[in-house]
C-alpha cells in the first residue's frame, strides 16, 4: 500500500513542491552568508572615492585592488605588513604549540588508569565553560608585571592552553588507537614515548590537524585578549590594527583615506583563513564529526 | 542531556601489569608517564587558567584609595556591582540580544542541518561551505564589513532603497542596534551550529528512521519524532555555548561605538563596561569583582538552560 501511494502522481508532485522550496530557502540563505564577502571583495577594487560614489554590488570605473594593496602595506611605514607578521607568528605558533600539548594530554587521559583521571578530566573540562572576561584582568597584571606585554609571548602564552582540545584529543584517541596495538607494541619492547610518537602521532594525525585548524583560525580572529594585552602598536594583530584604523576614520576630516585601506586590509586579512578551510575541509569535517555528543 | 555523559566517554583498558616485563624500571615508568605527557599541559593550564583566577578573586577583594592605598574590602566590590545600574543595564542589552539571536541563529542552523541530512539537496557541499565561510571570518572584520554595510554614506543597503526610490532604512539608532548587532552573530555563526547539528545527525544510524519511512512517516515527522530527540544533546551544547558568548558579547560593540558613539555607549555590554573601567580607569580591582559576577550570571544561565530543555525519561 505504501509502494503504491509512493507512486502516486500526488506523492511525487508534493516531492517535487518539497525539493524546490528547499532549494529556493536553501538558496536565499547562501546569498545571505556570501553577498556581504562579494560586497567586500568588489569594494577592494574600487578608489576611496570610488566607494561613495558607485553602486555597492558592481565594479567602479578604474580597477584599484593592486594599487590599494601597496597603499596598504605602504601606510603609516608599512604597520600593516608588521601586523600581518605578528598575526601570522602569534597563529602559528600557538596552534602548533597548543595543539601538540592538547594530543598528548587527550592521548594520556585515552591511553591510562592512573589516580586522579576522572577529577583532572573533570576539571579541564569544567573549564571549557567558564567566560574568557575572567581571565582578562588578572592576564593583564600579570604580564605587565614580568614585562611579557611587549612582546607576542604575552598573547602566545595564554593561547598554549586549549581545554576544549584536549577533550577532543581523548575522544579522538579512544576511537583512532586500539589498546591491542599499544600492547603489542610494548611487548616489542618500545618504550612509552616512542609508542606515542612513532605509533600513536601518526594515527592521532586528523585528529590533531582539526583541533590545529580550529586553534589556528581562532588565534587569527583572536581581538579581545590581544586588545588588552599587546600595548605598542607595532605588535598590534590585524584584527587590532584594522579595529584601530577603523577608529580613525569616524574621526572628522582625520583619515578618509583610510575606508579603502581598512577595506583591503580585511580582504587581505580573511583570505589566508578561507584557503587554509577550504583546503582542509576533509580535516574538520572529521572533526566535528568526532566532536558529535548525541544522547 | 547530562553533561557527565560527555565528560565520561567509556575509556579502553590500558591497563599494562598483566604484560610481562623483560624490563622491570619500564614498570616505575609507566606509572607515573601519563603524567609527563599530561605535564605540558598541566603546567600551562595552572600558569594561565587556575592561578589567574585565584590572583583575580584575591585582588576582586582588595579596594585602591587615593588615600589609605590598598585595603582589604571583603566582598565589598561585588555589593558595588550588584547595584552598580550600568552593569545591570549591560546585563539587560546581552539578554535581550540574546533572546533575539540565540533562537534565530539556531532555529536556522537546526533547518539547515536538517534540510542538508534529508538528501533532497543537490550539491550539498556548496551548501555546507558557503553557510560555514563566514565563521572563518573575524568577528571585528564581520563588524566593519556589516557596519559599512548599514552605513548610511556608502552603504549598499542605502544604496539600492535610494535607487527603488525607497525609505533607507536605519539601522545604528537606539532601536535598531540590537537587533543589527544579532544580524551579524547570526551570520557569523549560524553555518557553524550548522555543522555541529549536521555532524550529530549524521552520527545517528539510518535502521533508526528507515523503519519509520517503510510506514509512511514523511521528512517531517521523522525530523520530529526521531532525529531532533536525538540530536537534542548536541542543540543543547550549542545553546550553552551561545549562551556564555552573548553575555561576553564586545568585539561587535566594540567595533560598532566608532560608527555609533552616541548608541553604543561604554557599559552597552558588560564586557564593554569592564575594559573601560580596567584598562581606561585602572579600576582593576573592581574589574575583577565584576568579571566574576558575570561569570556567576552566565552560569546561572547556562544552569537554567540545562533546566529548562531537560526531557522527560
Amino acid at each position: 500500500m505504501t509502494a503504491q501511494l509512493r507512486n502516486s502522481s500526488y506523492y511525487k508532485l508534493r516531492r517535487g513542491l518539497n525539493t524546490a522550496s528547499a532549494h529556493i530557502f536553501m538558496l536565499v540563505f547562501l546569498s545571505y552568508f556570501l553577498i556581504p564577502l562579494i560586497w567586500l571583495l568588489i569594494s577592494s577594487t574600487k578608489t576611496n572615492a570610488g566607494l561613495f560614489s558607485t553602486f555597492g554590488f558592481w565594479f567602479g570605473k578604474e580597477f584599484n585592488f593592486f594599487q590599494n594593496l601597496q597603499d596598504l602595506f605602504a601606510y603609516d611605514n608599512g604597520d600593516f605588513a608588521l601586523w600581518m607578521r605578528n598575526t601570522a607568528v602569534y597563529a602559528v605558533v600557538a596552534a602548533l604549540g597548543s595543539s601538540l600539548i592538547a594530543t598528548m594530554a587527550g592521548y594520556a587521559f585515552a591511553q591510562y588508569r592512573f589516580p586522579g583521571r576522572n577529577l583532572l578530566f573533570g576539571i579541564v573540562l569544567a573549564s571549557v565553560f567558564v567566560p574568557l572576561t575572567v581571565f582578562a584582568v588578572p592576564l593583564f597584571l600579570m604580564m605587565s608585571k614580568s614585562g611579557l606585554s611587549n612582546s607576542l609571548l604575552a598573547v602566545i602564552l595564554p593561547a598554549l592552553v586549549n581545554p576544549f582540545g584536549v577533550y577532543l584529543m581523548r575522544v579522538y584517541a579512544e576511537g583512532a588507537i586500539s589498546p591491542e596495538l599499544i600492547d603489542a607494541a610494548r611487548v616489542d619492547g618500545a618504550g612509552e614515548f616512542r609508542i606515542f610518537a612513532a605509533i600513536a602521532f601518526r594515527l592521532l594525525a586528523p585528529g590533531f590537524v582539526t583541533v590545529l585548524l580550529f586553534a589556528f583560525v581562532g588565534a587569527w580572529n583572536n581581538y579581545f585578549l590581544p586588545l588588552l594585552l599587546l600595548s605598542k602598536s607595532d605588535l598590534y594583530l590585524l584584527t587590532v590594527g584594522l579595529a584601530y584604523w577603523n577608529s580613525l576614520t569616524f574621526q572628522p576630516g582625520v583619515a578618509q583615506v583610510l575606508y579603502i585601506l581598512v577595506v583591503a586590509g580585511s580582504v587581505v586579512a580573511i583570505v589566508p583563513v578561507m584557503i587554509v578551510f577550504l583546503f582542509l575541509q576533509r580535516y574538520w569535517q572529521e572533526g566535528l564529526n568526532l566532536g558529535s555528543v548525541t544522547g | 542531556m547530562s553533561l557527565a555523559k560527555i565528560s565520561v566517554p567509556r575509556s579502553p583498558n590500558g591497563e599494562m601489569q598483566t604484560l610481562p616485563t623483560r624490563y622491570p624500571w619500564r614498570r616505575l615508568g609507566r606509572k607515573i608517564t601519563p603524567y609527563l605527557f599530561l605535564s605540558p599541559f598541566l603546567i600551562g593550564y595552572i600558569a594561565f587558567m587556575v592561578y589567574p583566577l585565584i590572583y583575580s578573586f584575591n585582588l576582586s577583594l582588595y579596594r585602591k584609595q587615593i588615600i589609605g592605598g590598598v585595603t582589604f574590602v571583603g566582598l565589598a566590590n561585588y555589593v558595588n556591582v550588584f547595584q552598580d545600574t550600568n552593569f545591570w543595564e549591560g546585563i539587560r542589552n546581552v539578554l535581550i540580544f540574546g533572546a533575539m539571536q540565540i533562537p534565530v541563529m539556531l532555529g536556522l542552523a537546526l533547518t539547515f542541518a536538517l534540510i542538508l541530512d534529508s538528501k533532497v539537496i543537490h550539491r550539498a557541499t556548496i551548501f555546507r561551505l558557503g553557510y560555514f565561510l563566514p565563521f572563518a571570518v573575524p568577528s571585528v572584520v564581520a563588524a566593519l564589513m556589516w557596519g559599512y554595510f548599514y552605513g548610511q554614506s556608502f552603504g549598499p543597503i542605502t544604496q539600492v532603497a535610494q535607487a527603488l526610490g525607497l525609505e533607507p532604512p536605519v539601522f545604528l539608532t537606539f532601536k535598531g542596534i540590537i537587533p543589527s548587532m544579532a544580524n551579524i552573530s547570526t551570520w557569523q555563526f549560524a553555518g557553524y551550529n550548522m555543522l555541529i547539528i549536521y555532524a550529530a545527525l549524521k552520527a545517528i544510524p539510518p535502521e533508526l528512521y528507515e523503519a519509520a519511512r517503510v510506514d509512511g512517516a514523511n521528512d517531517w515527522q521523522i525530523a520530529w519524532g526521531i532525529k531532533i530527540p536525538i540530536v537534542w544533546p548536541a542543540i543543547v551544547l550549542t545553546m550553552i555555548f551561545s549562551v556564555i558568548g552573548t553575555l561576553q558579547l564586545f568585539n561587535e560593540p566594540n567595533v560598532l561605538r566608532v560608527v555609533a558613539p552616541t548608541v553604543v555607549n561604554e557599559h552597552f555590554t558588560p564586557n564593554l563596561y569592564l575594559y573601560f573601567l580596567a584598562f581606561r580607569n585602572a579600576r582593576f580591582e573592581y574589574s575583577a569583582a565584576m568579571a566574576f559576577s558575570l561569570a556567576l550570571v552566565s552560569a546561572m544561565l547556562a544552569s537554567l538552560v540545562l533546566l529548562v530543555t531537560r526531557r522527560e525519561r
